[in-house]
């Protein structure tokens, strides 16, 4: 159910604000997320990046504005309602419970059943089969699905969190750059993942804190800085240098150095 | 969906696989309730010799009648464990069930089972109020069970006391409906010397479905993600309150049995204290294997935790040894359950070098 047609606006923010204690972690955020394009969210810490996740996941409700899928206004009670439409996102935590097997990790949450209540159960067979094939496809092919997450290395725990999301994303794809730290394998995977989403026309959100890297492969950029948009810019607008440079955090670089300068004359000389 | 794989990264994982023996041995090893297994053996290696008369059908039938309670309970609470809460108030249920069940035949008149279902809503109401304070204030549920506890018990006691001259009520096997009741919750087989009550029949079921609700359903697959990964299982949309509120309602509900059994095999309450019995309730759990830090655990553990605790219990009885000797046996039973407990915890944390 993937909106084919690239350009068509699958998530939409409209005068989005959500209130975290009395401050507005999001002010009249207005947003379009587009079918087959990669729009990369980029602020400092506090700019409102993971709020906005978590919004578009189904983790927060809006306190004003709205949220629009395909058109038509949406509440996500929980999570799981986003999931369930197409919204799949990969946590800056991954989300995997460290003492669940493989397999009810990649499930946890929407588990394939069968059978009738009282009797309703787990499809344990279809639950292993489609995570191997998931997690075959972002190149972590032979795993045994009944191994506890503990067991997976770093990367194969992303590569979980990835296959997870590509899974149960049909429409669009949310993705909080995970904080701990990347190897270049790690990031390639999680960029390809990326990018094929992207060629099979889903809306991609990525979140990043690495300008150079949104520059390569996104194509829209949004701009935030405390909790209001600070910039909607497209490829054209902005080269590498500039999303740096905006993303510094401009003004505040200036004023800090200004006042290192003025109480360490010695920095001059660098 | 694209068909191409995406590169690969990292050495491939060994694709040969470990031999089936080898396999099933290391699930064995790492099956939460092997602790509990190995101090079934201990206990009954010690005390089989000491006490010889735990080995004849009498002395089986005082274990799993001791058993029985403490298993289901103890079922009860590994769920709750396994979710990473604490209840220290399913004792006090227990205990309050059974005298709410005993005033209202007794004192007011009623008939058995509209006395049983009220003493039912009561201690599930209980359980609600547990869950809600948990959920809503998110405060360690330790506390908040202790509170409830605490409420619990003085109004038992003190209750009672002003309704009743004595803190006992005996009689109710007059009541309307008492034989039926009796067949369902005190009805016993004689085989041998021992007298087999129909709470093993309790105890055996509650077992058996909790651990295929545990390891078989959603609800189960959301019990363990609440308690070990509280902030994932959000992120994923499993509906973490809900389960705590239902697993509240489960332990009261076996609090509520246990006390039922109880009423109906002897005929009659006493207003009693309840602290200690949850307190055994969490020993039999640690026993079986469960992480008081949550999300891993068994409940069959829980079971033999129980059966553990019981063959202890009444082997220091029949050995005709002071009674206090059992408590230095049950700290000595815990602290190897918590060390062995530590050691699987590590092996589970362990993560391979990347």
């Amino acid at each position: 159910m993937s909106d084919a047609s690239a350009g068509t606006t699958v998530l939409e923010l409209r005068n989005l604000g959500v209130h975290r204690g009395g401050v507005a972690a999001l002010h009249r955020v207005n947003a379009t997320f587009r079918a087959g394009e990669i729009t990369c969210v980029l602020g400092e810490n506090g700019a409102g990046k993971s709020t906005l996740v978590a919004v578009l996941s189904g983790l927060l409700r809006p306190d004003e504005g709205e949220l629009l899928l395909g058109g038509r206004p949406v509440t996500f009670r929980s999570a799981r309602a986003a999931r369930a439409a197409g919204v799949a996102t990969v946590w800056e935590d991954l989300a995997v419970a460290p003492l669940l097997s493989v397999w009810r990790n990649f499930f946890l949450g929407a588990e394939p059943t069968r059978g009738v209540w009282p009797l309703r159960r787990l499809d344990l067979d279809a639950a292993r089969e489609t995570t191997v094939r998931a997690l075959a496809r972002v190149g972590v092919p032979g795993i045994d699905p009944d191994r506890p997450a503990t067991a997976l290395r770093a990367g194969e725990r992303q590569s979980l969190a990835i296959a997870r999301a590509l899974h149960f994303g049909a429409r669009a794809l949310v993705i909080d750059e995970p904080t701990a730290p990347m190897t270049i394998a790690q990031h390639t995977v999680l960029a390809e993942a990326v990018l094929s989403a992207r060629d099979e026309g889903l809306a991609v959100v990525v979140v990043t804190h690495n300008p150079r890297y949104a520059h390569l492969i996104g194509d829209r950029f949004l701009l935030l800085a405390r909790g209001h948009v600070a910039g909607d810019l497209t490829r054209k607008d902005v080269d590498a240098d500039v999303l740096l440079r905006l993303m510094a955090g401009g003004r505040e670089l200036t004023a800090l150095t200004a006042r290192l300068r003025a109480l360490h004359p010695e920095l001059d000389e660098r | 969906m694209t068909t191409e794989r995406l590169p690969s990264f990292g050495p491939r994982a060994a694709t040969v696989p470990t031999a089936r023996g080898r396999r099933l041995l290391e699930r064995a090893l790492a099956h939460p309730s092997l602790a509990a297994v190995a101090g079934l053996v201990v206990v009954v290696l010690f005390f089989g010799p000491v006490a010889p008369g735990l080995l004849s059908s009498a002395g089986l039938a005082g274990v799993l009648d001791s058993a029985a309670p403490l298993g289901i309970g103890g079922v009860a609470v590994a769920l709750l464990l396994i979710s990473g809460q604490f209840d220290l108030s399913i004792g006090m249920i227990a205990a309050g069930s059974a005298l709410v069940t005993g005033l209202l035949v007794e004192h007011a008149g009623w008939d058995i089972w509209p006395g049983l279902l009220v003493s039912l809503a009561a201690a599930l109401l209980v359980g609600v109020v547990n869950g809600w304070l948990v959920v809503a204030t998110g405060l360690p549920s330790f506390l908040v069970t202790l509170a409830t506890f605490l409420v619990l018990q003085g109004t038992a006691l003190a209750g009672t006391g002003s309704l009743t001259e004595s803190v006992r009520l005996d009689g109710l096997d007059a009541a309307e409906g008492w034989s039926s009741a009796e067949a369902v919750f005190g009805s016993a087989i004689g085989l041998g010397d021992g007298r087999f009550g129909i709470s093993l029949l309790w105890w055996l079921g509650l077992t058996a479905w909790a651990g295929w609700v545990l390891w078989r359903t959603r609800f189960g697959n959301a019990v363990f993600a609440v308690g070990g990964a509280r902030q994932a299982a959000r992120e994923l949309g499993v509906a973490d309150r809900r389960t705590t509120m239902v697993l509240y309602g489960c332990t009261a509900a076996a609090g509520w049995l246990i006390g039922t059994l109880d009423v109906v095999r002897l005929g009659g309450v006493q207003a009693t204290t309840g602290l200690g019995t949850a307190v055994e309730l969490v020993v039999v759990a640690v026993i079986g294997g469960c992480l008081l830090t949550g999300g891993y655990g068994s409940v069959v553990g829980a079971a033999v935790g129980a059966l553990v605790y019981a063959t202890a219990g009444q082997g220091v009885v029949l050995a005709g040894w002071e009674p206090r000797w059992f408590e230095v046996f049950l700290g000595v039973l815990l602290l190897v359950a918590l060390l062995a407990n530590g050691i699987v915890r590590g092996r589970l944390r362990r993560v391979p070098l990347s």
